[in-house]
């Protein structure tokens, strides 16, 4: 197991799992799979950045990676 | 004569501005799009600040729903236009601002020409797919976009440059982006629409005077229930 480091924003943060500043997952785990896993509609996930950068689906999480998901943002 | 008319002005400007920027920001050109949350605290801070010539555009006109964060909102113009709202707040503020008003929507009919004398516009629309429509309006005219987004009380900052890929980077593909985000379901609060407003203005600031850090390539998120402000590198 890996741990991360995962917030989720606006609406989806209802998703959020117990301790997930802390959230261990298992090894070779993209992000697709974590936003499966955490039964998370895909279409609602617009950006994914991880320590800082923006990534993509494919993204194979690493052991202390922090994870940020954020829905599409559009308001004026 | 001095910098302004008005002696002391823009005193508490200096000397965090030097006297020669705030000419350079009294020469600009700043067109507003989408008189709003957004775009409501971005006409009051450049006309505060001195920018010189503001054009500001919104087709529509205000509605109660409008007063929980609109700054140019109040009860007495439920129903008036946005735009004229703005020019006679900007001449109240700052009357040597040359405040232009245009009540119109954008789209790709008339885009190009309400933006092309910019040095900057100012992105505070409501619409995604209007935001891409300004992309190609701004390429053409080779004008440097700020970009601001808000839902709730979380919200983001861009600085698209001609030739960017811009929006992509954010919204994924142009065809296959929504309309709209989920500012649908969470509304807007005041105080995060100020703020995302707050920091476009900055950015416009940056752009006209040459000087500090522009969000390029880059997305600035805010998550005001978390205190998370983070500076995303988009490529």
């Amino acid at each position: 197991m890996i741990q991360i480091d995962l917030k989720l924003f606006v609406t989806l943060s209802k998703y959020s799992p117990k301790n997930s500043e802390c959230l261990k997952i298992p090894e070779e785990t993209t992000v697709e799979k974590l936003i499966a896993d955490l039964g998370i509609p895909s279409d609602l996930v617009k950006l994914i950045f991880i320590n800082g950068k923006m990534q993509d689906l494919n993204y194979l999480l690493k052991h202390n990676d922090r994870v940020g998901l954020f829905p599409p943002v559009g308001g004026g | 004569m001095g910098i302004s008319k008005l002696e002391g002005r823009y005193d508490r400007n200096f000397d965090t501005l030097s006297h020669e920027e705030q000419k350079t920001l009294g020469a600009s050109t700043v067109v507003v799009l989408g008189l709003g949350g957004l775009g409501g605290g971005v006409c009051e801070m450049l006309a505060r600040v001195g920018v010189g010539h503001l054009t500001m555009i919104d087709g529509d006109s205000f509605e109660a729903s409008n007063l929980n964060r609109q700054l140019l909102s109040q009860e007495h113009l439920i129903g008036k236009s946005k735009a004229g709202t703005a020019k006679k707040r900007v001449n109240a503020i700052n009357s040597e601002v040359i405040a232009d008003a245009q009540k119109e929507y954008m789209d790709d009919s008339n885009l190009y020409d309400g933006i092309k004398n910019a040095d900057v516009v100012m992105d505070c629309l409501d619409s995604i797919d209007t935001r891409f429509k300004l992309q190609d309006a701004a390429n053409k005219a080779g004008i440097p976009i700020v970009s601001g987004a808000i839902a709730g009380v979380a919200g983001q900052v861009t600085t698209i440059f001609p030739n960017d890929k811009g929006y992509a980077l954010i919204y994924g593909e142009k065809s296959r982006s929504q309309s709209k985000g989920v500012e649908t379901r969470t509304g807007n609060i005041a105080y995060c629409a100020l703020f995302v407003s707050a920091l476009q203005s900055s950015e416009c600031i940056k752009i006209l005077l040459g000087r500090g850090d522009i969000l390029r390539n880059k997305l600035l998120i805010a998550e005001l229930w978390t205190n998370t402000f983070e500076v995303v590198e988009l490529i």
